[in-house]
């Protein structure tokens, strides 16, 4: 064999590739169980001896004929790779073993992972693995990756690696296929668990549809409901521990450049977290008393939701309605993922298939699906106005999106594929990893989205204190005065909506705003421009043409929109 | 006897008897083990024109009508809705 530089994970989508990977190598990253949880190549390196490694995840393919992005990816791989592990899906041999075979055509070392393989019991089906090595003439271990069950024995199996080069046809593989899937598994009869009787209630549409509605209520209120517990009991009480030092720091800067910077400016002679705009009042505040709690919350349920494989379902259950506003119901995991942050969101559009549905997926979350970040700071913002001011401004969202995307379907020209997408099983989901992932996008959001508060709340104050503002103010007055009803003070705000939508909330905060100018504003934030990081990820996906048509879609409608609230409110 | 996916009642068990599609469209389906000779079982039907979930050995599918209907089966005569 020649040397070992580069392990190449390859199997069909939702086998457990990445939770491989992590595995092997250490390096974190997003599991879960939904086919397309991976749509990018990952990169880590693990030790073989005294060796480092790279290992590869590549997105999953259920062939290796080059008809779509991400089997092209895994071809191309392919040519570069020393080595195979080849990731099964042990409870549906016979699909996989397709991809197996023509990875044996390849001329390149295999190793089988037979994963899941502690769910084969519970399914009733038997597989005999030392058969299966004998006929497939690779090695073959059974694993849980997850758990990490058989990861060592898979790296001990590397160097058993067997290459052969195959030449089948189509239909000769399949008959292969067939032939010995008959003679390793055995199937025997069993009831159903409770987890699939679970499936079936929750696709059939008669209990799926009830189910999907109480679902994303109960999702909304758990949210809220963890959110503000975290805030009241946890992290405003820390604040209050804090206060004393900042006033302390405070009075020793006395006034000037370096106060305002730090500390902001005093509201009635005191510090005010929310309002004092300093790098270290509510540059700290916004994000850890006023956003994280609430990242928290969403992150928690969701995590919970994508592991159990409840996103698929609703995916179908959603389907016909997404049809009609131009994606299929796949593209409801990108929105979902995009009201924890608009970033992952945006990475997610890659799951659609055609052009056409990931620039109407992309520009309908841009538009109408507010982050996280952004929404924790609204609930404070409108919070105190009861159901209603809330229940306006995510109603209106809500008409955006599905009007904005029954058009875009209309008026763009081809059509949307068909769904053709397998749902994954029910799985309980596995406690340490449901909190490393709730770790992981926390810990993004500390790194990412702190720097970018602070550097926010800093440009607040250069603004300002440059006169920036008021330039900018004079100018576009016509517009959000006139035509959306906003004071001019409210326009730095929108300013600040390009960096940090949740600092831009808090801007709003001050100004004394009504009811209608408060959700009109927030409506304006979320629809005139995704923020700068969402941005990037787009123009990067989408290309600079189409994203300067998205960027034009979105100023009409928010000027529209913005102006039909302030007229009817 | 032979219906078309859609046609089938949500519930019932048939073999594929054929693919009314080319060679793309049959290699599209096979990814997810759908081949002319297997049995499939139709779980449930989306109302409004939505897609139709079978379950195709350990796995569940969800296809659209479009597809549904170039999938014919073979059933016996009580079966037909």
């Amino acid at each position: 064999m020649k040397k070992l530089n580069k392990v190449l994970l390859i199997g069909n989508p939702n086998v457990g590739k990445s939770a491989f990977f992590s595995r092997l190598t250490g390096v974190n990253v997003i599991i879960s169980n939904y086919p397309g949880t991976t749509v990018e190549l990952k990169k880590g390196k693990m030790k073989l001896g005294r060796k480092l490694v790279e290992v590869v995840d590549v997105p999953g393919t259920y062939n290796l004929e080059p008809t779509s992005k991400a089997e092209e990816v895994a071809v191309k791989m392919l040519k570069t790779g020393d080595l195979v592990i080849n990731v099964v899906d042990a409870t549906n041999l016979e699909r996989n073993l397709y991809l197996t075979f023509q990875l044996l055509e390849k001329n390149i070392p295999v190793v089988i992972a037979l994963n899941f393989w502690d769910e084969t019991r519970h399914k009733g089906i038997d597989v005999d693995v030392k058969k299966l090595a004998q006929l497939l003439k690779v090695p073959v271990v059974p694993t849980v990756a997850v758990t990490g069950e058989g990861i060592k024995e898979i790296v001990s199996a590397l160097k058993k690696a067997k290459t052969h080069a195959y030449k089948h046809t189509d239909k000769e593989r399949w008959a292969k296929v067939g032939k010995i899937t008959k003679q390793v598994q055995k199937i025997k009869r069993r009831h159903h668990t409770p987890l699939e009787r679970l499936e079936d209630l929750t696709i059939k549409p008669l209990t799926g549809i009830p189910i999907a509605l109480l679902t994303m209520l109960l999702t909304f209120y758990m949210i809220r409901f963890i959110g503000e517990n975290l805030i009241a009991y946890m992290f405003e009480p820390l604040f209050n521990l804090y206060l004393p030092i900042v006033t302390g720091l405070s009075d020793i800067l006395g006034s000037g450049f370096i106060h305002d910077i730090l500390i902001g400016t005093l509201i009635g002679g005191e510090i005010d977290f929310v309002q004092s705009m300093g790098l270290l009042t509510t540059g700290l505040f916004v994000p850890f008393a006023m956003v994280l709690p609430y990242i928290f919350a969403f992150y928690l349920v969701l995590g919970f939701l994508e592991d159990i494989g409840y996103l698929p379902r609703l995916a179908t259950l959603v389907d016909n309605v997404m049809h009609r506003i131009g994606m299929h119901g796949l593209a409801i995991i990108p929105m979902m993922l995009g009201l924890g942050c608009n970033v992952p969101g945006a990475l997610s559009i890659r799951i659609l298939e055609t052009k056409r549905q990931r620039f109407i997926a992309a520009t309908l979350m841009a538009i109408a699906v507010p982050c996280m970040a952004q929404i924790a700071m609204v609930f404070g913002l409108l919070g105190g106005y009861g159901i209603q001011g809330l229940g306006i401004l995510f109603f209106t969202l809500f008409t955006v999106w599905v009007v904005l995307g029954f058009l875009l379907n209309r008026l763009m020209k081809g059509v949307t594929p068909e769904t053709f997408t397998e749902i994954s099983p029910y799985r309980i989901p596995y406690l340490r990893s449901l909190i490393k992932k709730l770790w992981m996008r926390l810990r993004s959001f500390l790194t990412t989205a702190i720097p970018f508060v602070l550097l926010g709340v800093f440009i607040v104050n250069i603004l300002y204190i440059s006169g920036i503002i008021s330039f900018i103010s004079n100018i576009t007055a016509p517009v959000v005065v006139g035509v959306l009803g906003l004071p001019k003070e409210a326009i730095a705000s929108l300013v600040i909506g390009f960096l940090r939508k949740d600092v831009a909330v808090g801007m709003l905060l001050p100004l004394g705003l009504t009811m209608k100018q408060l959700i009109i504003a927030s409506a304006v934030l979320t629809m005139y421009f995704p923020c700068i990081a969402t941005f990037i990820v787009l123009f990067r996906e989408l290309g600079i043409k189409a994203m300067l048509k998205s960027s034009l879609i979105m100023l009409i409608v928010t000027l529209f929109v913005g102006g039909i609230l302030n007229l009817l409110l | 006897m032979e219906v078309s996916l859609l046609q089938l009642q949500s519930g019932r068990r048939a073999r594929i008897k054929y693919l009314g599609g080319g060679l793309a469209f049959q290699r599209k389906l096979a990814s997810l083990n759908i081949r002319i000779g297997k049995t499939i079982k139709k779980i449930a039907a989306q109302p409004f024109g939505g897609p139709v979930v079978i379950e195709i050995g350990n796995t569940r599918v969800t296809l659209g009508r479009g597809i549904a209907m170039r999938i014919l089966l073979e059933v016996e005569n009580e079966k037909i809705k």
